[in-house]
């Protein structure tokens, strides 16, 4: 749509961004990349006590090119490293990350040779919920906020 | 005529499973040799989760090691963490005190519950039964709200101490594990029902992934798995531990070592362990721990924040609240679980924060370079592990860090024989196969 004057979107594409933003935080694909510990918390947020279906978070697929998020659950070491940034290419756009525990965010108390310290070294991150392992709660806070984010960034189209 | 006999060239398929695969529970790489739909040949890789836990041991002091040993097995790091402090204490040649060990098979026995709920949910999961994982799953929430209440964390607790533990349990809470138990046994017997003699899962278990006795033997795989096999072998029977000689429970054989046998003996075994927490809950020594306030019960937190000030001289003889998330606050309760030896157990914060001597003893405890120095020697000390015999070798030269901390995690020996569950079954056969072993990656890589 062309504007006359040439700032800013018009009134019909912010409203479309509007609703295509809202429509993208409510329906996401996650693929969990479970590697360690957090993959039990990541159970416990999955099932019924916490539910993370309410959230509209319920659909894990086990293909990253059928899902939106890249949820990475646990301690990357420098062997999982490459399998991780490959998953992240095999995603289509547009894709959030998720990192899920204290491994993926910095390290944690891994400061040694075999772990990487902290995943924004290979992929781009959104959402750091740290923790070891991070509560439900705080996990259901996180996914909340990264919804948040998708709703009012700018949707490519 | 078949392929074979016609004369033409057959070439096998080379699959390759995970490591990022839903049905490979952490990470593990199979490199499978496929004849259509028949594996003739699979080969596992490890180390996507090695996180240099022994290393990192050796650069921390003996008390510092603990954590790390929550993230071995972290389905059930109670079991881990007892098993290290136990260890240690051999070492050093302290025992723990009556309560402790009591408190230390109890807390055991729910972390191996947890353990064989997950590994079952898993694997039924696996198999597109997902009911069972979601009540799995709640019975497992249940024993978490437990764990929690005494240790302060849901997962990673490290609640085992060198000569103790790090709080004691409360009546409150023994009553609320007694509901608790009562819900996991209703999950259980649901499961039970939806599972055992559902025809699916029957069909898809039975004669499937099956370990002869001398396999299992050869390849020196213990736990569950090798109990399905029909090796009675339990290191709580074998080479009792803390009080399990003073405890009533079978252990459960199977006959044929397939995936269905492995199902049953978990089950079975979540049974015997709910008998053997009842016992250690009925006759755990020490009577009730909140005593009445007396009117001279504070707060804990206040307890401290006086002491920061210096007004000590009315703590000496307080009590305080029983919190489990300060340690060693409780004076009265302390010495129940902890021994009187001072050169391994940190003295509670009253004394800590109140006098000199306390003072000194933590200091000498906490401090780099100083802290716990056994003496110089090695031990070998065994637990049973929810996967298997989980063996500590610890290694002093008589410094405050530990010199080499080996683990001898039972998932190694799984992982070295799976070859053997795998090979002439076909490709579907491997999930659930690979899912009754119970693969841990945090103690298989280390």
């Amino acid at each position: 749509m062309q504007e006359k004057s040439g700032e800013g979107p018009g009134f019909f594409t912010s409203k479309l961004e509007h609703v295509i933003g809202w429509a993208r935080s409510y329906s996401n694909f996650l693929y969990p990349f479970i590697t360690a510990c957090c993959g039990m918390e990541y159970m416990s947020v999955a099932s019924g006590h916490y539910d993370i279906d309410r959230f509209g978070w319920g659909l894990t697929r086990f293909s990253p090119r059928q899902a939106d998020v890249l949820l990475v659950v646990g301690t990357i070491n420098h062997k999982i490293a490459p399998i991780l940034r490959q998953v992240y290419d095999q995603m289509c756009e547009p894709k959030w990350v998720v990192a899920f525990g204290v491994c993926t965010c910095t390290g944690g108390f891994y400061d040694n040779y075999a772990t990487v310290q902290g995943i924004d070294t290979i992929v781009p991150v959104d959402i750091y919920i740290p923790g070891c392992p991070p509560r439900p709660e705080a996990v259901l806070d996180g996914l909340m906020k990264l919804q948040a984010k998708i709703e009012n960034q700018r949707q490519a189209l | 005529m078949s392929i074979e006999d016609s004369g033409r060239e057959t070439r096998s398929m080379l699959l390759n499973i995970g490591p990022s695969h839903p049905s490979m529970h952490g990470v593990i790489r199979l490199i499978t040799e496929l004849e259509g739909e028949k594996v003739i040949k699979v080969e596992a890789e490890i180390g996507y989760l090695h996180r240099a836990f022994e290393k990192s041991c050796e650069n921390s002091t003996w008390t510092q090691a603990i954590p790390y040993t929550d993230r071995l097995n972290y389905v059930s790091p109670l079991i881990n963490n007892f098993g290290y402090c136990e260890a240690v204490e051999k070492l050093l040649g302290i025992e723990a005190t009556e309560r402790c060990k009591y408190i230390r098979v109890l807390m055991s026995e729910i972390s191996r519950i947890t353990d064989h709920l997950t590994c079952i949910a898993a694997s039924a999961m696996e198999m597109g039964a997902l009911t069972a994982f979601l009540y799995l799953m709640k019975a497992r929430e249940f024993l978490y709200e437990i764990i929690e209440e005494v240790t302060g964390a849901r997962l990673t607790i490290s609640y085992g101490r060198i000569g103790g533990a790090k709080g004691d349990i409360s009546k409150e809470t023994l009553d609320k594990l007694d509901k608790a138990l009562i819900k996991v046994e209703k999950e259980m017997s649901e499961v039970d029902k939806l599972l055992t003699r559902n025809r699916i899962f029957y069909d898809r278990t039975r004669d499937v992934g099956s370990l002869t006795q001398e396999d299992a033997l050869s390849y020196g795989i213990t736990g569950p798995v090798a109990r399905a096999s029909g090796i009675n072998y339990d290191v709580r029977k074998a080479f009792p531990y803390e009080v399990y000689d003073r405890m009533d429970f079978e252990v459960p054989l199977g006959e044929r070592g397939d995936c269905y046998d492995r199902y049953l003996v978990r089950m079975e075994e979540m049974r015997q362990s709910l008998r053997i927490i009842r016992q250690a809950r009925t006759e755990m020594p020490g009577g009730p721990i909140n005593v009445d306030a007396d009117g001279k019960a504070i707060p804990s937190f206040d307890m401290v924040d006086q002491a920061k000030l210096g007004r000590t001289a009315d703590l000496l003889g307080a009590i305080s609240k029983l919190e489990p998330t300060l340690e060693g606050m409780e004076r009265p309760y302390q010495d129940r679980i902890m021994p009187k030896d001072r050169t391994v157990v940190l003295p509670n914060k009253a004394d800590t924060y109140g006098n000199i001597e306390g003072l000194m003893n933590h200091f000498k405890l906490i401090m780099d370079y100083h802290g716990i120095r056994p003496p110089a020697g090695d031990v070998y000390h065994a637990v049973e592990g929810a996967n298997g015999e989980l063996g500590f070798y610890v290694v002093s030269n008589g410094s405050d860090r530990p010199y080499r901390v080996r683990v001898r995690p039972p998932c190694f020996f799984a992982m070295a024989g799976l070859h053997k569950m795998l090979e002439g079954y076909m490709v579907a056969d491997i999930v659930p196969s690979f899912g009754s072993i119970n693969m841990i990656a945090g103690e298989l890589d280390r």
